[in-house]
């Protein structure tokens, strides 16, 4: 077991003839994905290496059964692609585009309501289930297959906690970048509901940063429903106030989202959390053992 | 992306928010002529200065003025010189501008705001009776005394909502009805505009019963403005920060710090962390810069440069994870950035992920004084003994 994603996930990649849409689908397919088709208005009917290229994305779903997307299209129409994705009925849309407007995801985000389809990100490093599916643009080879349910707000950062967890000799059942927006498909404690039910998950890290207060939220449901040993780290508890650092969503504003708030919840939960991005495998071994 | 107060007042009139008649002025002459015509229909007008920063009252940035040659001499006392106010920080802001504005007959102040509100994912409409105040300072002392509505974005905002605000704020019959156009204009002002966040504080009711943005903030999407190049003009550069600036033209992040370690990261979250722990490690970072997930050459280059430009910068930590890039291309970047501009301080290189062996024996062996990392706070550790 993983979630969201395994070697039965069939992905298409809307956006998929442009330079990041191709480079990543190939790079998928070497991982091992079933990549089963692609969609680029205007471009349907040729193809990317063996992947067959569709106009729609209804007609792709129709043709390939695909279950998964995973959005490259520019942020000025990356909305559109979603509700696309949505309406066609793809159960999970992951969206890597960056720099998405915020009001277009509050429209993104009430148009899903009541819809079988859940969004992960934007702006976001995508799903991996080490060994079976990578859907996004993580490095692949420094995963490996394991117990470890990995959570995050960002994409290097969950790297270098991946690589942490994998030098431990640990490995990873799936790893959640949710991104760095404001407003995104999929919180923290959404992730953590899917770890906590399944049985290869036996531990989790999550990684939050500065803004908003899906840490803490998160860190009052663990306290209420997760048995499991989780680690945590927060970047940005050196950040000043007001400053946006670089993602949409990591700003403390108005005296609200700091790294402190959020590693007291999360302590008080009874998370392992750590001072020092560089502890963060071993602060999870701390927390299995 | 901010801009003045003149300017979002402005936009906001284009919208229907009724706002006082003023008139911007550069020089103390323009200043008197602007206030002339002012007192003409009243006995007192205001001088506001502008600059991107609240708390300009505090600060003396705006005063009331009785006659033209007051309004010029404070005009002439603001301009040119620098207003420092708790927002500003202490090196203050210089100020280029004023706003000459006629006096009104003040009955209430009231505050009225919107913002994305991120646990709704909706906006939120906020409005409080403690007008005048920063609204941080109500939502920590009397959090009670502020409402809230959210906008449902498939129908949009609707009357009952803002005759909520209204009634629950105390107007008065006569008053509610413009307090409905205003803030219905305010929310087609946001949304038409982008908008991350409006603040009108304070909005006041005039002694004649009208309603009166006497004070506009207006933050934007940045995410947003390229679909929006009349606001894109409104931008201040010299309100900016030079460095970001530049950064931004090679499309690197970067955020200026007070610190002494200049900073170089790719990802944004990884970049907080290596700051993070610089500070564990007992110095500070001079720098947030996310080089993003390329880090090619060109922007490394542009990169050294622009944290060379900070004078307190005296040591450099790199911070790569090569994931689908490799290490050992990033070295040769590093290497010839290194080259190209000279850095004549510590520099630190920690590179991990795909190839990192192979980069730090290309870094080592290339005859330049750079110190290499395995491990972050391996990192860490050697920049800060750098400096000691």
């Amino acid at each position: 077991m993983s979630i969201l994603i395994d070697k039965n996930t069939k992905v298409i990649c809307q956006g998929i003839t442009g330079e990041q849409g191709t480079f990543h689908s190939r790079q998928m397919v070497e991982y091992g994905t079933q990549m089963v088709g692609g969609v680029t208005p205007g471009k349907g009917g040729s193809s990317v290496d063996a992947i067959p290229v569709f106009n729609t994305v209804e007609e792709a779903v129709r043709k390939t059964e695909a279950n998964a997307t995973v959005i490259y299209v520019p942020p000025p129409f990356a909305a559109d692609a979603i509700v696309e994705a949505v309406d066609a009925g793809i159960e999970l849309v992951i969206c890597i585009t960056e720099g998405i407007p915020v009001l277009d995801m509050v429209s993104v985000k009430r148009f899903m309501e009541g819809k079988n389809s859940r969004l992960i990100g934007p702006n976001c490093p995508g799903v991996i289930t080490p060994d079976e599916c990578k859907i996004g643009i993580m490095p692949g080879h420094i995963h490996r297959k394991g117990s470890i349910g990995i959570v995050s707000r960002s994409g290097t950062l969950t790297y270098e906690a991946v690589d942490q967890v994998t030098r431990l000799g640990l490995g990873q059942s799936t790893c959640v970048g949710i991104g760095g927006d404001p407003v995104n498909g999929t919180n923290f404690i959404d992730v953590i509901d899917l770890f906590n039910q399944d049985d290869e998950t036996e531990a989790i890290i999550m990684i939050g940063e500065i803004g908003g207060s899906a840490e803490e939220e998160a860190a009052e449901f663990i306290r209420r429903e997760v048995k499991k040993p989780v680690a945590g780290f927060i970047a940005g508890v050196s950040a000043p106030p007001g400053k946006r650092m670089g993602h949409a969503g990591a700003i403390i504003a108005g005296g609200k989202g700091t790294a402190d708030e959020k590693m007291e919840a999360m302590r008080s939960a009874g998370i392992k959390v750590t001072d020092s991005p560089a502890n963060m495998g071993t602060t999870l071994q701390e927390a299995l053992a | 992306m901010n801009i003045h107060e003149y300017q979002a007042k402005a936009l906001l009139a284009k919208f229907g928010v009724t706002v006082p008649r003023s008139k911007i002025a550069f020089t103390q002459q323009e200043a008197e002529e602007a206030a002339k015509e002012f007192l003409a229909d009243g006995p007192v007008c205001v001088v506001k200065a502008q600059i991107h920063a609240g708390g300009r009252g505090k600060a003396g940035g705006v005063k009331l003025a009785k006659s033209a040659e007051e309004a010029g001499q404070i005009a002439k006392e603001l301009l040119g010189n620098v207003l420092v106010t708790h927002q500003t920080g202490p090196e203050g802001k210089e100020v280029q501008k004023v706003l000459v504005e006629e006096g009104r007959n003040i009955a209430r102040e009231l505050y009225l705001g919107m913002v994305v509100d991120r646990g709704t994912q909706r906006v939120c409409i906020m409005a409080s009776t403690e007008g005048g105040v920063e609204i941080e300072e109500v939502a920590e002392k009397t959090p009670e005394k502020i409402l809230k509505e959210y906008v449902d974005p498939a129908i949009g905002i609707l009357p009952y909502q803002a005759r909520k605000v209204a009634f629950g704020l105390g107007l008065e019959k006569k008053q509610v009805g413009k307090a409905v156009k205003l803030i219905m204009a305010l929310y087609q002002a946001f949304l038409t505009s982008d908008c991350a966040m409006v603040e009108i504080n304070p909005l006041v009711v005039t002694a004649e019963d009208d309603l009166i943005a006497l004070d506009a903030k207006i933050g934007f999407d940045d995410s947003a403005l390229g679909r929006h190049k009349d606001i894109e003009e409104l931008r201040d550069l010299s309100e900016e920060d030079e460095k970001e600036l530049a950064a931004a033209r090679f499309n690197l992040n970067y955020v200026s710090l007070d610190g002494s370690i200049g900073c170089m990261v790719n990802g944004a979250g990884l970049a907080m962390a290596t700051m993070d722990i610089i500070k564990l490690y007992g110095e500070s970072p001079a720098n947030f810069l996310d080089v993003g997930g390329g880090a090619n050459a060109e922007q490394v280059t542009a990169a050294f440069k622009i944290i060379m430009r900070d004078e307190n910068v005296k040591a450099i930590l790199v911070n790569i994870f090569g994931g689908i890039m490799r290490c050992d291309i990033i070295a040769e970047g590093i290497i010839q950035a290194a080259k190209d501009v000279g850095i004549a301080m510590p520099l630190v290189v920690r590179l991990q992920g795909t190839n990192a062996d192979a980069g730090r024996k290309i870094l080592s062996e290339a005859g330049l004084n750079i110190i290499t990392a395995e491990q972050m706070s391996d990192a860490a550790e050697k920049v800060v003994a750098a400096i000691q």
